[in-house]
């Protein structure tokens, strides 16, 4: 691990990102544009937002970040970037931390800006103090990043790594308890769902929702994220070989 | 000249190399040896190994069997990554960031000085190019970026595949001219290539056929052994004499 060379690689991923504003405005606008769609969607309904949207303050940067970041690697695996770069002095940790961090650093801004939509005009109110929300919007950001760098090891194509979007997130997303309380569902799909990452960003979120303050069951729930996080992390690094066949 | 170390190592010394891929071997055995400040061509047809080879000695092949030591030192290990630099067939540079992007994230990953991304875009003349996204660059421009990229921190040796394909021949020249004035300087250059006349600029010739050396050898010598008027017709001689070597 070396400081020097990961921040080269942060700069580096950002100054791609630069060249490419029609993603930046993507990754920042669209999921704006749908916390305000469901806002109105659910006009009838007053309470159908409020329990909605915090979870999805948690939800959008997970399916954001997943996406940019597995085809971002897999076109660095692809076009033999990857394989310059490891014949080159860089640790494998330099280079998925430096995604980390720039990835991480669009997470943030993504974060403030879904949050200060929702907290503010849409009128979302939670009792939970608005820093712990945005702490579990970017974590969720930096899970669904690290859920991305290690899928991309097991696609091909950018064909292939679109298609764990629903491979890999869906089955999470319809077990996280938006759709239907955890606790209601079939026991294995209960024991499923416990082991899911993503059910713990939306219990987070629907925690913060309900409760005032900073419960340790909402530091459990991050600490959560964080783990997977790692272990997400972890298991990419392990597939960035340096001698491949 | 330069190499004036009698008792230094070769750049490459390869013994008995094997590499399967796809449960097929796709070198046997190979034993080779490179020495420092030299020109070394790797020329056969396409699909015989070449680029397994290269990658052999880069470090980033899974090898089968045998050893490959560079510059002393067993090849990929972490000391040698930057005294090597390696150039892959196709161009691997990032084709959304500039010219100038792309050499200052490699200089900075190899912790090379400040002054070597002028060099290297002049070295490989890309200076009008230096604000250009690699995206919007013809093919050969991109391979001389990739190229640029290998330059940068001076390694000692550099290991290039394929590098003059696709580019007009006032270019191949001064590519070649570039790869004498480095090895002038002391630097081994390990160059793969299918095209047989650019074999008369190298020092020495590896030439390669399914996975097997034919000869090792420099081209004065080749030529004189088979009795050919050019490496093309040493090549093919070569072929015919040694089918017992082939089938081995």
């Amino acid at each position: 691990m070396n400081l020097r060379r990961t921040l080269a690689t942060a700069r580096r991923v950002l100054g791609q990102l630069r060249h490419d504003p029609r993603t930046i405005a993507m990754l920042l606008v669209v999921p704006c544009v749908l916390l305000t769609l469901l806002k109105y969607m659910f006009d009838g309904q007053p309470g159908a937002f409020d329990r909605i949207g915090p979870a999805l303050l948690g939800i959008f940067p997970l399916l954001v970040m997943f996406l940019v970041t597995s085809v971002a690697m897999l076109r660095e695996r692809t076009t033999g970037t990857l394989e310059r770069l490891l014949t080159m002095p860089l640790g494998r940790l330099d280079l998925l931390l430096g995604y980390g961090l720039a990835f991480g650093a669009v997470a943030l801004v993504q974060a403030a800006l879904a949050s200060a939509l929702a907290l503010g005009p849409l009128g979302v109110d939670v009792a939970g103090p608005t820093w712990l929300i945005f702490a579990v919007a970017v974590g969720d950001g930096l899970l669904g990043m690290a859920l991305g760098l290690l899928v991309s090891a097991f696609a091909a194509t950018e064909f292939q790594a679109v298609q764990f979007l629903p491979a890999v997130l869906l089955p999470q997303l319809l077990l996280c308890g938006l759709f239907a309380p955890r606790d209601s569902m079939a026991t294995a799909l209960r024991w499923a769902s416990d082991v899911l990452p993503l059910s713990y960003a939306v219990d987070a979120m629907n925690r913060l929702t309900g409760t005032p303050g900073v419960g340790s069951a909402v530091l459990v729930d991050l600490a959560v994220i964080a783990g997977a996080t790692l272990l997400a992390l972890g298991l990419g690094a392990a597939t960035l070989r340096r001698r491949t066949a | 000249m330069m190499n004036s170390l009698p008792v230094e190592d070769p750049a490459i010394r390869v013994s008995g190399l094997t590499v399967r891929r796809g449960g097929r071997p796709v070198l046997h055995g190979l034993d080779l040896e490179v020495p420092r400040g030299s020109i070394t061509g790797l020329l056969g047809p396409s699909g015989c190994g070449k680029t397994t080879l290269l990658r052999s000695v880069v470090g980033v092949q899974r090898i089968g069997g045998g050893e490959v030591r560079v510059l002393g030192a067993p090849a990929g290990s972490a000391g040698l990554r930057d005294r090597v630099g390696y150039v892959t067939q196709a161009p691997s540079v990032y084709s959304d960031l500039t010219v100038a992007e792309n050499l200052r994230y490699f200089a900075a990953v190899l912790g090379a000085p400040a002054g070597d991304l002028d060099r290297v875009i002049a070295q490989v003349g890309l200076e009008g190019h230096r604000d250009d996204l690699a995206d919007r660059l013809s093919g050969g421009q991109r391979a001389r970026v990739s190229l640029a990229a290998a330059l940068l921190g001076a390694p000692e040796l550099l290991i290039l595949d394929e590098p003059t394909v696709g580019l007009d021949p006032v270019l191949r020249q001064d590519l070649w001219r570039l790869f004498r004035d480095l090895a002038d300087q002391g630097a081994t250059l390990l160059v793969s290539s299918h095209v047989m006349d650019e074999a008369t600029r190298c020092d020495r010739l590896l030439l390669m056929r399914e996975g097997r050396l034919l000869a090792h050898d420099t081209p004065a010598e080749l030529l004189r052994s088979t009795g050919a008027a050019d490496i093309d017709a040493a090549f093919l001689s070569l072929v015919q004499a040694a089918p017992v070597e082939i089938s081995r």
